[in-house]
């Protein structure tokens, strides 16, 4: 029987149905900014984007896009009523102050005991881009990560220990790929959610790591 | 009586030594005093460490500027970006020396500098390349990275609207880098799409007080570089 998997815009409204009413959230380049659209403007979620904007809204139509009103990924944005401007050592005292609830992030690797790797593919990356994705990762409350569960290759990104340059150490907390919803415990990866069709055995195939299921 | 108000961009970028350190506004283009880039590659000043977010775009701006061979070495936090084609020629012949920052610890670091710090503890990057080689210490249970201050000869930034005092406001997210590179260069130039007279501005509004600001240049929005 032919598995089925998650879609991303079904993986970030997977992830956008966690966050409760009331947190404070960044979302990553990639990915991560599709959860912004599965969060209805009626469940009051704060969106923050490093370039210092707290309170971010939809994207404009085009002609009323502001040249001066970016996101983090440089796409034009809006401002919801109740947000705030602020300047980039405010922005980062937010994020590395402890003020997000919740930070999105997209990853090359992640490891069962939590530890990231997002940033770089080799220790001789030639100019490799680091952004705020370290501030992130070290300071909120909680990283989850938002990503396929393979590379295009097939090679699991759910990891023993990550090969790539870490971005920071047991940050992790929680893992939401096309193919299953995973806490990062303890004891390691626990499955809290398969796609729809989809097998222990067939997910455990796919992953280079132990499963618990919860 | 106070007037930081220059009459034109050469008259900004008098004085620009070689061999300075230049801390650039902006995040991405958005923020970017364009004109006063322009100003400091006609200006002549080389042998330059630039301190930005980014490492330029294209083949204009900063990107000319490093083409020109004018920068030694830039600090930034995401050099790698859609357009950054003279960086990476650059950085591949190794002729152009990259430190790269997380972004929060860049802005920190120049927080820092303008508020008298000489450097702090932060537990980004700890347990990463980005740490390799600097001193580590556990704060209140957590592994922590010494980060230093980092001033600049020179900040250009970009504002919305000015006074003759160079009190400043910005615009929505052009802010960014720019409120804060203002306090941490000993010759801060801010150009400026609107100037106000003194007493315009709401003081409960300004963001950049003029006592960080020593020389301001009128840059109407309409003569943005497209």
């Amino acid at each position: 029987m032919d598995t089925t998997t998650w879609s991303r815009p079904q993986m970030a409204a997977r992830l956008a149905a966690d966050i409760p009413e009331g947190w404070y959230v960044n979302l990553g380049i990639g990915i991560p900014t599709m959860v912004a659209d599965h969060v209805p403007l009626e469940r009051e979620v704060v969106f923050q984007s490093e370039n210092g904007v707290l309170g971010m809204g939809p994207a404009p139509p085009s002609e009323q896009i502001d040249p001066w009103l970016i996101n983090a990924g440089k796409q034009p944005i809006t401002l919801r009523q109740g947000g705030a401007f602020v300047h980039h050592a405010d922005s980062f005292a937010m994020i590395r102050g402890g003020h997000l609830d919740l930070c999105v992030l997209g990853a090359f690797e992640v490891a069962q005991n939590g530890d990231l790797a997002n940033w770089a593919t080799s220790e001789n990356d030639t100019a490799p881009a680091i952004g705020g994705a370290m501030d992130l990762a070290a300071g909120s409350r909680r990283v989850w990560v938002l990503m396929e569960h393979t590379t295009k290759e097939g090679r699991s990104k759910l990891v023993r220990r990550c090969s790539y340059p870490l971005t920071a150490l047991g940050c992790v907390r929680r893992v939401y790929t096309n193919l299953a919803v995973l806490d990062v415990t303890e004891d390691g990866f626990t499955v809290l959610d398969l796609a729809p069709g989809l097998t222990r055995d067939e997910l455990a195939a796919k992953t280079d790591a132990p499963l618990h299921f919860a | 009586m106070i007037d930081k108000i220059v009459r034109g961009i050469a008259e900004a970028m008098a004085g620009i030594a070689d061999g300075s350190t230049i801390l650039l506004g902006g995040f991405g283009a958005v923020g970017q005093p364009d004109q006063l880039i322009d100003g400091l590659i006609e200006q002549g000043a080389r042998d330059l460490t630039i301190v930005a977010n980014n490492a330029g775009t294209g083949r204009t701006g900063l990107a000319r500027l490093m083409e020109l061979g004018r920068v030694r070495r830039i600090i930034c936090s995401f050099p790698r970006s859609v357009g950054s084609v003279v960086f990476e020629e650059l950085y591949r012949a190794g002729r152009i020396e990259l430190e790269i920052v997380p972004q929060g610890t860049l802005a920190e670091r120049m927080r820092a500098a303008g508020a008298g710090i000489g450097a702090f503890f932060t537990p980004t990057a700890y347990g990463t390349l980005l740490a390799r080689g600097k001193e580590t210490r556990e704060i209140g249970g957590r592994p922590q990275v010494l980060e230093y201050a980092l001033g600049g000869d020179v900040a250009l930034i970009e504002a919305w609207q000015a006074d003759r005092w160079g009190n400043l406001t910005y615009r929505k997210s052009g802010r960014n880098f720019n409120a804060v590179m203002a306090t941490a260069a000993t010759l801060t130039i801010a150009q400026t799409h609107h100037v106000v007279d003194l007493g315009a501005l709401d003081p409960e509004a300004i963001v950049t007080p003029g006592i960080y600001v020593d020389r301001v240049v009128l840059v109407p929005y309409g003569e943005r570089r497209a």
